[in-house]
């Protein structure tokens, strides 16, 4: 059994900057990661990094603009702590040595983007994510902090008291994906889960194929909630035969978008007539739906973004990898013609509910990046705000983990009496989890079985009748037994279905049904997919037999978080009967404060999901934020 | 490369031996043994797919030290129905979804930002994701990255790579950073597009692995940890000690003089890194330097 004080899960933006901050506050801290850390999908953000540096610009300003693009869903502490920080946190990446794109008095530069009140999105060439990757990464070699890469996390060791918020976090268990190991990790003071985006729940999406929501699935059937699903973001420039994106920034330099007729139809139809094409995502997102709908669209599948009238100076200074990726994944030139674009799956803005420390209700067990919700975004990300996301979010967990004490946190996690539940949910089948009552649940390809083997009883013992709490490492030692149980028992089986089929059966279902567009109809729909796709994965086995490199393997686990957190979505969305941010409801076209003004909480109570919700949290430091209808 | 792949596949199962020795003897473990005969006998030589106008052939290198049959290097053939705006990496993702899910390959991002998936295409290191099937001709032969050792198909052991890159100190660490809070280290347009090419790296091996110089010297560090070096040698933002340090780095026998000119490396990066450019420069540096000292 490995042991570490903090074990960060994902070596993205978010895990390498917690490992960083628990390092520097003392902790022995390792990283462990499914991919090697500069592999991950943080060095696919082009645009960058907001941050109010600038005079002339505040740390309000930036939570202002926060704010309403959330479309009043963000918590209040959450989002001024994320303004507060960023820009410390920006200034510290540059002192890190991250090559920003300058101005001429040697300043790094800032430029405009979606929904914000100042241009403060910094960057670095159109390549911000990736040198931010990079240079996090360096620190991480220069401090010699342990990385364990290659190594699948796929259970996370949890005690199992009724409530999950007794519960606690002693480790994880990790598969070696070289050589087949399975292996306990021991955290003394916490686990960290930085593993992103769930990108691969859709078939048209921006997300890497590693971005399988891994970590938000596995808090949930550990007990942690996930707080609003629902809101799933959807970019309005994506390449239509990969789903490459397109940054921002192109439209933020001034790029502009036309339907098949030639139309300027952000302003011409009405759909944002003041910011045009900078308008915020969904709002892009839907227009370009629409335009595609009634017509307008060009091969009935996409619209056009033009930046030819930029400029080639302008154009390679400033977007040259805009240029690259259109000639090699589309096959198109930006200096000589319009690149067709679509709206594709982005960002989760729900994730695992946390607080401004990362912590999540399971004591121990916290969550940064994308993978959280504590939740700063709302109902809608703007541009530019993952970034310093993951910078100030990871670095506040991995001090807190490391020991640190960042005062008493003004969010709350967990579910309180006095939460409303949602009990009239009208759903076509039953979600959560197959309940088969078989003898030995944890041999099941359903990891998440009614009773979560991962979790080891804490209940008095009979003999002499004194309390025995399981050691942090019977914890572990038991969950790591779990998985090699599974693990045998999907490569010993020799026939079923193979997960290949399902995950496109569910991503299908996700984009027809649970898209910008969303209607009762289809999200019913979905839920019987989903249901279809559940059952299915009862029996299904994994092809091939070796140990080495087994991603087959790999990927028949990912596709169990998959299901859940598709289902997770679903369920949020049906809920939510009104139109808020990044969540359009057919039937029920507006936004509506008196009743909705509360995130969507979903809790896997051993299998059963449980939906509550949790008020959202509008009071800031000095001010209150009173709701405003979301123009631009 | 296959002369590695003997060696490998001699003790493929220590290590599980001595961590696992309830499973060994499991009788999942029989159970095991037989599906791995048994999917020998499944792939092999047979080419998988119909071979008519839509399809083309893609032939894929496979190995797996465990598999009995697949310890012996072979390639197998499948037909791949040809689609507008297909890359190899989607050619392999099909094989893999449709025929066989044992094919295995590192891949990520799709957009050659992640750098898993540098294979020996047709004769040449690529980015699988970067590669369009109409750019090439059939067959198409995907084969892992020569001069590294394979684990398993298309997955070669990158260890190496990175112990390379890890020794040049690719770390920024000018300490004398501004005073004020949230004050930036100021540095010039000119400076940054100097540095500019050389942070675009990857680290996907493909410039090391097309290397004959490397092939040949396991010491060598290799293009792309020159250009690391290069990166922050031309960083003003670290101070002219720091440089002199970083030069004494490549001015050694392993260092840039190891290297021949050759430009194989700069035309297989696929970020387009002038890398044998970088390497001479630094080598026009490090004797400025040495000169200095005479
Ligand atoms: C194309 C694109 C462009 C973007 N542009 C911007 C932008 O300009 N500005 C902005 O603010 N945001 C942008 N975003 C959003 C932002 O980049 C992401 O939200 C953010 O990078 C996610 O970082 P992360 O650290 O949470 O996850 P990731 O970077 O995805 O890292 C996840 C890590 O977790 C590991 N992992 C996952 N599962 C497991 C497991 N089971 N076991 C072990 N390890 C695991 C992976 O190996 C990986 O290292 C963009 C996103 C995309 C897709
Ligand atoms: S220098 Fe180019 S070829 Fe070499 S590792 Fe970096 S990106 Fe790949
Ligand atoms: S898949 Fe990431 S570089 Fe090709």
């Amino acid at each position: 059994m490995h042991e570490h004080d903090v074990l960060v899960i994902g070596g993205g933006g978010a895990g390498l900057r917690a490992a960083i901050a628990a390092h520097e506050e003392g902790a022995d801290v390792a990283i462990v990661t499914k991919l090697h850390p500069v592999r991950s999908h943080t060095g696919a953000a082009e645009g960058g990094i907001n941050a109010a540096i600038r005079d002339g610009d505040s740390w309000d300003l930036h939570a202002y603009d926060t704010m309403k693009g959330s479309d009043y869903l963000g918590d209040a502490p959450a989002i001024e702590t994320l303004a507060q920080d960023s820009p410390g946190e920006t200034v510290q990446l540059e002192h890190w040595g991250m090559p920003f794109s300058r101005e001429d008095d040697g300043r790094v530069s800032q430029r405009p983007f979606g929904g914000l009140s100042f241009p403060r999105t910094t960057y670095a060439g159109a390549e911000t994510g990736h040198h931010l990757l990079h240079t996090m990464y360096e620190q991480v070699v220069k401090r010699g902090i342990q990385v364990y890469d290659e190594w699948y996390v796929s259970r996370l060791a949890v005690t199992d008291e009724d409530d999950p918020s007794d519960r606690q976090c002693h480790g994880v268990v990790a598969y070696d994906i070289k050589t087949g190991q399975i292996e306990g990790f021991k955290a003394r003071n916490g686990v960290i889960l930085a593993t992103g985006g769930l990108g691969q729940v859709y078939d048209h999406t921006t997300n890497a194929v590693a971005n399988t929501g891994d970590g938000a699935a596995m808090a949930y059937r550990a007990g942690a909630p996930l707080e609003d699903m629902e809101f799933i973001q959807f970019h309005p420039t994506t390449l239509p035969s990969t789903g490459v994106l397109i940054s921002e920034g192109v439209r933020g330099e001034g790029g502009i978008l036309y339907n098949a007729e030639g139309e300027r139809f952000m302003f011409e139809y009405g759909y944002a007539n003041n910011a045009g094409e900078l308008a915020s995502r969904d709002v892009v997102s839907r227009a370009e739906l629409t335009e595609i709908n009634e017509g307008r669209g060009v091969d009935d599948e996409y619209v056009y973004l033009d930046m030819r009238h930029l400029g080639e100076e302008r154009i390679t200074d400033r977007l040259e990898n805009i240029l690259h990726l259109a000639r090699d994944f589309e096959g198109v030139d930006g200096l000589e013609e319009p690149m067709p674009v679509k709206p594709g799956q982005h960002y989760a803005m729900g994730g695992v509910e946390t607080n401004e420390h990362g912590q999540t209700c399971i004591d121990g067990l916290y969550a940064a990046g994308e993978c959280a919700c504590v939740s700063v975004h709302g109902s809608n990300r703007l541009g530019g705000n993952a970034l310093p996301e993951l910078i100030v979010f990871g670095a506040r967990a991995g001090r807190h983990a490391a020991g640190t004490d960042l005062g008493e946190p003004e969010i709350a996690t967990g579910k309180a009496d006095e939460f409303e539940t949602e009990d009239n949910l009208d759903t076509p089948v039953e979600p959560g989890a197959v309940a088969d009552g078989g003898e030995d649940e944890s041999a099941v390809a359903d990891g998440g079985e009614r009773t979560d083997g991962s979790r080891v009883s804490s209940d008095p013992r009979s003999d002499g009748g004194e309390t025995a709490v399981a050691s942090a490492d019977d914890v572990v030692r038991r969950a790591v037994e779990n998985e090699r149980t599974r693990v045998e028992y999907l490569i010993e089986k020799d026939e079923g279905i193979q997960q290949a089929e399902l995950r496109e059966k569910l991503q299908k279902s996700m984009t027809q049904n649970v898209n910008v567009f969303r209607n009762e109809e289809g999200l019913k729909q979905a839920l019987e997919d989903i249901r279809e796709v559940r059952e299915a994965y009862q029996d299904v086995y994994v092809d091939d037999p070796s140990r080495t490199f087994n991603t087959d393997l790999i990927h028949t686990i990912e596709m169990q978080n998959l299901i859940d957190l598709a289902e997770a979505i679903t369920l949020g969305a049906l809920a939510r009967d009104e139109f808020r941010g990044a969540h359009w409801r057919q039937e029920h076209q507006e936004r509506k404060d008196d009743e909705w003004l509360k995130h969507t909480m979903l809790a896997w109570d051993d299998g059963t999901p449980d939906l509550y919700y949790k008020p959202v949290i509008l009071d800031g430091e000095e001010k209150t934020y009173e709701p405003k209808v979301r123009s631009y | 490369m296959s002369t590695q792949i003997q060696e490998e596949a001699d003790e493929p199962t220590e290590t599980e031996a001595e961590t696992a020795p309830a499973e060994r003897q499991s009788p999942g473990d029989r159970r095991r043994a037989e599906k791995r005969t048994a999917s020998d006998q499944a792939v092999g030589s047979e080419p998988v797919g119909r071979a008519d106008d839509d399809t083309f052939r893609l032939k894929v290198f496979r190995y797996d030290p465990e598999v009995e049959g697949k310890m012996e290097p072979r390639f197998d053939d499948f037909y791949v129905p040809r689609e507008k705006g297909m890359t190899v990496l989607d050619a392999l993702i099909y094989a893999r979804d449709h025929y066989d899910t044992t094919l295995t390959f590192r891949h990520s991002c799709r957009q050659a930002v992640c750098g898993s998936d540098a294979f020996f295409v047709n004769g040449r290191q690529r980015l699988g994701c970067q590669t369009q099937i109409s750019d090439l001709e059939a067959p198409i032969r995907v084969e892992p990255l020569p001069h590294q050792d394979v684990v398993k198909d298309l997955v070669v052991d990158m260890e190496h790579f990175y112990d390379q890159m890890h020794a040049v100190e690719p770390f920024f660490q000018e300490d004398d950073l501004p005073s004020g809070d949230l004050e930036e280290q100021r540095q010039s347009r000119e400076n940054r597009e100097k540095i500019k090419m050389s942070t675009r790296c990857i680290w996907c091996g493909a410039c090391m692995s097309s290397c004959n110089i490397a092939a040949g010297d396991n010491e060598y560090l290799g293009p792309a940890a020159i250009n690391k070096a290069y990166r922050f040698a031309m960083d003003d933002r670290e101070g002219d000690d720091l440089k002199q340090h970083r030069l004494n780095i490549m001015d050694q026998e392993h260092g840039v003089w190891r290297c021949q000119t050759q430009f194989s490396c700069t035309n297989v990066c696929p970020k387009d890194i002038p890398l044998t450019e970088h390497i001479q420069e630094l080598k026009r540096e490090a004797v400025k330097q040495n000169l200095k000292f005479w």
